[in-house]
C-alpha cells in the first residue's frame, strides 16, 4: 500500500507537476563520489528536482529586474568580485547573442540568492555529481570510457559558455548541459577541501601525489578536474566559464 | 685503573664523535646559510623569453628582488602541420617562458590565470625550497592572480610545471618550462645560448592525422605517446625554426624534459658535448655523446662548433626522433675546416628513416588501402605537403634538395620526372642499390612507406608540382593499380 502511494505520488509529481516547468526529477540512490565519502562507503542521495538547463542570461536579467541590488553597479563588493557580470554592456542589458546561453560571471552569493528568490536552492556537490554521472542511458556511466572521454574533451574545448542551453541531448534524468558547457556553482562547493568529512586522510589537497591517493576512481580524470576547479574558487569569484542551475526538495515542490 | 683508562678512552671517543658530528653539521649549514643570507639590493623586473631564446646572463649583478609576472593561456595551436591541439601554457608557448636569476635573488612571483581559461592552475618550481615548490601558494582560478615569494638558494637549471589535479594531464598539455639559477658571478660567457625542451604528447589520432586532436587519457596512462617533441611542435626546431651558429662559436644548450612520461636520451648528431652539467647541477662531465635527461629534469650542455654542418638534435631513443617528431637542427655556417671534418666519405653515414610506420617487407599487397578517398588536386597539394614535411623531409629536406652523397634530390630530379610508375613503386616498396640522379650516383636504402593510396598520391602530386618538377598529378587509382599488380 505504501509503495503504491509513493509510486502514485511520484507519477503525480512527474507528470502533473513536473511537466509544467523546467525541472527534472532525480530519483536519488546510493553512489560513491570521487571525494567526500568516508572510507569509500556509498552515500545516499534523497530524491530531488534539478533544473533541466543552466540559468540563462534572459532568466537572470528577470531576476535582476526584480531585485536591483544584484545589478553590477549596485551589488555589494563582498558578495561579488570585480568581474561580476563584467561582459554586460549595462546594468540591465546582457550581450544580445548570449540570451539563451548560460549566465556566467556570477558569484556564489548571486546564484544562491537567485535560487532562493524562485523558491529553490543550489544543489549540493553530491547531488550535482549524482545527476551528472548519468549518460543518456545509464544512471552511473562513470565506468563508460566513451562517456568520460567526451566530458574530458568538452573541458578542453574553449568558449563553450557561448553555446545555447537545452540543444544537446538530455541525460537519463532528462537534464541537459551538465557537461560540455560551463562549470556550475554548488551549495557546498568548498566543503570537500576545507571542512570535508575525509579529514581522516589528513591530506586531501589536490596537488601532486595527494590527489591520487584520495581518489576513488583514478580513471575519472574529468571528476578530478571538477573538484580541482571547485577548490580553486571562492564565493565572491565571478568567472567566465562558471554558471549555475537550481535544485528543489520533493516536499517543497509537492 | 683499568676501569679509569677505559672510561678515558670512551670519553675521547665520545669527544671525537661529537666534534666530527659538529664539523659535518657546520659544513652543510654554512652552505645554506650563505645563500640564505645573501642580501638583495634593489629590484629588477625579470626578462622572460619564449623558446628557443634565453634571457641575458646575470653577469656580475648583485642579488636583487626579482619580479616575475607570468600569464597562463589555454590556446589551440598546431602540434604538426595541419594538426591542431589545445595546449595549456605558461606565457603562451610550449615550453613556457624561460626564467633566469641568481643565487640569493628574492623572487616575487605573480601567476595570472587568463579569464578565458577553463581551468584552475598553479606552478611548482623545482628551484623553490618550500611547500609544493609553490604549488599551493600559487593555486589560482580563471580570471584571478596569485603572488608568492621565495629565495633562490641553489644554483642549477630547474624545471617548473603545473601541479593541479590531474597533474599528468596538465603536464601532458604543455605546462612546463625552465628556470635557471646562476651562481654568484654567473656562468662563464659563451657565444650562443638556446632553450630546448622535450615533451611527450598523447592525441586521439595517430601521428600526423590531420584536424583537431583531443588529449587521449588512456594513451597517457599507457605511456604510449603519438608525439615526442622539442619545443612543442613537429618542426619546432627545423626548417624556418632551426637554430643557427657560426664556425668557431661556443654554444650552450639549456635542455629540459617536461615529460610527462618519457626519459630523454639527448644527443646531437655530429657533435660531442665538451661539457655537460650533469642533471643541470654543479657536477661537470666532459666529452659526452649522449646525456640522459629525466622527466622533470634538465641538463646544460656546451660545445664548440668547429665545422660547418647541420647538427641534428635528437632523442636517441631513436624511433622518437624519426617517427614521433623529436628532431631539431642547429645549422652551423662558416668556412670548411678539413682538419676537423673533410666530409668526403659517404660510408657509415647514418640512415634516418621516414616518420610513419615503415615496412621493409617488399610484399606491399598486405597493406590496407583507403581507395574510397577522392581528393582534388588542391587538396592533394595541402595534404601531400603536410605528409611530406612530416615524413619525407627528414631525408629529402623540406626544399626537396636532399643531402649530397646520401639522399638524392627530388627538386628538378631527372630520375623522378622520367617515370611516374617507378616513383610510385619507390614510395610503396622502397628502393635500394645504385641510382643516378642528375648525374650523381647514390647508393643507399629507402625503406617502404606505409601510406595508403590516397596518401601516396597526395605526396607524389605535391612532389611533382613543387621545386621545378614536371607537374604530374598522381591519382589514388594509379597507386592502387601498382600496389596490386606488382
Amino acid at each position: 500500500m505504501k509503495i503504491l502511494c509513493t509510486t502514485v505520488l511520484i507519477f503525480y509529481i512527474l507528470f502533473v507537476k513536473g511537466q509544467n516547468d523546467n525541472m527534472a526529477y532525480v530519483a536519488g540512490g546510493k553512489f560513491v563520489p570521487l571525494y567526500g565519502s568516508v572510507n569509500k562507503k556509498p552515500i545516499s542521495i534523497d530524491p530531488f528536482f534539478l533544473d533541466k538547463t543552466p540559468v540563462t542570461h534572459q532568466e537572470f536579467l528577470s531576476f535582476i529586474n526584480k531585485y536591483p541590488k544584484w545589478q553590477r553597479n549596485k551589488v555589494k563588493k563582498i558578495f561579488a568580485g570585480e568581474n561580476y557580470l563584467e561582459k554586460w554592456p549595462s546594468d540591465t542589458n546582457f550581450p544580445k547573442e548570449l540570451q539563451n546561453s548560460p549566465v556566467t560571471q556570477i558569484s556564489w552569493f548571486a546564484a544562491k540568492a537567485y535560487c532562493e528568490c524562485v523558491g529553490k536552492r543550489l544543489p549540493t556537490v553530491n547531488e550535482w555529481e549524482f545527476a551528472a554521472m548519468a549518460s543518456q542511458t545509464e544512471i552511473d556511466a562513470r565506468k563508460n570510457e566513451a562517456f568520460t572521454r567526451e566530458i574530458l574533451s568538452g573541458y578542453e574545448t574553449p568558449n563553450t559558455y557561448k553555446k545555447e542551453v537545452g540543444i544537446s541531448k538530455a541525460n537519463y534524468w532528462g537534464i541537459y548541459d551538465l557537461h560540455n558547457m560551463v562549470w556550475e556553482w554548488t551549495l557546498d562547493f568548498n566543503s570537500i577541501m576545507i571542512s570535508g568529512e575525509n579529514r581522516d586522510k589528513n591530506n586531501t589537497n589536490l596537488f601532486c601525489g595527494a590527489s591520487a591517493l584520495g581518489a576513488d576512481d583514478l580513471m575519472n580524470y574529468a571528476a578530478f578536474m571538477r573538484y580541482a576547479f571547485r577548490s580553486s574558487i571562492q564565493a565572491n569569484f565571478s568567472i567566465n566559464s562558471l554558471g549555475f542551475r537550481c535544485a528543489q526538495d520533493l516536499k517543497e515542490k509537492g | 685503573m683499568k676501569t679509569n683508562s677505559s672510561k678515558l678512552l670512551q670519553l675521547i671517543a665520545l669527544l671525537l664523535v661529537v666534534s666530527i658530528g659538529n664539523l659535518s653539521c657546520e659544513k652543510t649549514k654554512e652552505k645554506t646559510i650563505a645563500s640564505e643570507d645573501i642580501k638583495a639590493y634593489g629590484s629588477l623586473v625579470a626578462e622572460l623569453t619564449s623558446p628557443p631564446n634565453v634571457p641575458k646572463p646575470i653577469g656580475n649583478r648583485s642579488a636583487k628582488k626579482l619580479i616575475i609576472s607570468m600569464e597562463i593561456l589555454e590556446r589551440e595551436s598546431e602540434i604538426a602541420n595541419g594538426v591542431t591541439y589545445v595546449f595549456w601554457t605558461f606565457g603562451g608557448t610550449v615550453p613556457g617562458s624561460f626564467i633566469r636569476g641568481r643565487v640569493g635573488d628574492e623572487v616575487e612571483f605573480t601567476l595570472k590565470n587568463h579569464p578565458n581559461n577553463r581551468l584552475p592552475h598553479n606552478i611548482d618550481l623545482h628551484a623553490v625550497t618550500g611547500q609544493g615548490g609553490g604549488a599551493e601558494a600559487s593555486f589560482v582560478a580563471p580570471g584571478h592572480q596569485k603572488t608568492f615569494s621565495f629565495k633562490l638558494l641553489n644554483p642549477g637549471l630547474y624545471v617548473y610545471h603545473c601541479a593541479t589535479a590531474p597533474v599528468g594531464m596538465h603536464i601532458a598539455n604543455g605546462m612546463y618550462g625552465l628556470i635557471l639559477v646562476e651562481p654568484k658571478g654567473g656562468l662563464p660567457p659563451v657565444d650562443k645560448e638556446f632553450y630546448v625542451m622535450q615533451g611527450d604528447f598523447y592525441t586521439k589520432g595517430k601521428y600526423g592525422e590531420p584536424g583537431e586532436q583531443p588529449f587521449d587519457m588512456q594513451k597517457a596512462i599507457d605511456e604510449n605517446p603519438d608525439y615526442v617533441l622539442f619545443n612543442g611542435k613537429v618542426g619546432g626546431l627545423t626548417g624556418d625554426n632551426k637554430l643557427h651558429a657560426e664556425v668557431g662559436e661556443t654554444v650552450r644548450l639549456f635542455v629540459g624534459n617536461g615529460g610527462p612520461n618519457l626519459v630523454s636520451s639527448f644527443h646531437v648528431i655530429g657533435e660531442i658535448f665538451d661539457k655537460v652539467f650533469v642533471d643541470g647541477g654543479t657536477t661537470v662531465s666532459e666529452n659526452i655523446q649522449t646525456t640522459l635527461i629525466a622527466a622533470g629534469g634538465a641538463s646544460v650542455v656546451e660545445f664548440k662548433v668547429e665545422s660547418p654542418s647541420q647538427l641534428i638534435l635528437v632523442d636517441h631513443s631513436i624511433f622518437r626522433a624519426f617517427n614521433k617528431g623529436a628532431l631539431g637542427v642547429l645549422s652551423v655556417s662558416g668556412n670548411k675546416n678539413n682538419k676537423v671534418f673533410a666530409g668526403e666519405i659517404t660510408e657509415g653515414i647514418y640512415q634516418p628513416e621516414g616518420s610513419v610506420i615503415q615496412n621493409l617487407d617488399i610484399d606491399g599487397k598486405t597493406v590496407d588501402t583507403d581507395s574510397g578517398v577522392s581528393l582534388t588536386k588542391a587538396e592533394k597539394m595541402v595534404f601531400g605537403k603536410n605528409l611530406f614535411n612530416a615524413t619525407c623531409a627528414a631525408c629529402h629536406l623540406q626544399d626537396g634538395k636532399g643531402i649530397a652523397n646520401a639522399f638524392p634530390p627530388l627538386a628538378k630530379s631527372d630520375y623522378l620526372n622520367k617515370d611516374v610508375d617507378r616513383a610510385i613503386r619507390v614510395v610503396l616498396k622502397g628502393l635500394s642499390g645504385e641510382v643516378t640522379v642528375n648525374g650523381n650516383i647514390y647508393n643507399s636504402v629507402m625503406p617502404a612507406q606505409q601510406f595508403n593510396d590516397a596518401e601516396t598520391a597526395s605526396i607524389l602530386t605535391y612532389v611533382y608540382n613543387s621545386w621545378g618538377n614536371n607537374g604530374t598529378e598522381v591519382s589514388a587509382e594509379q597507386v592502387k593499380k601498382i600496389r596490386n599488380n606488382e
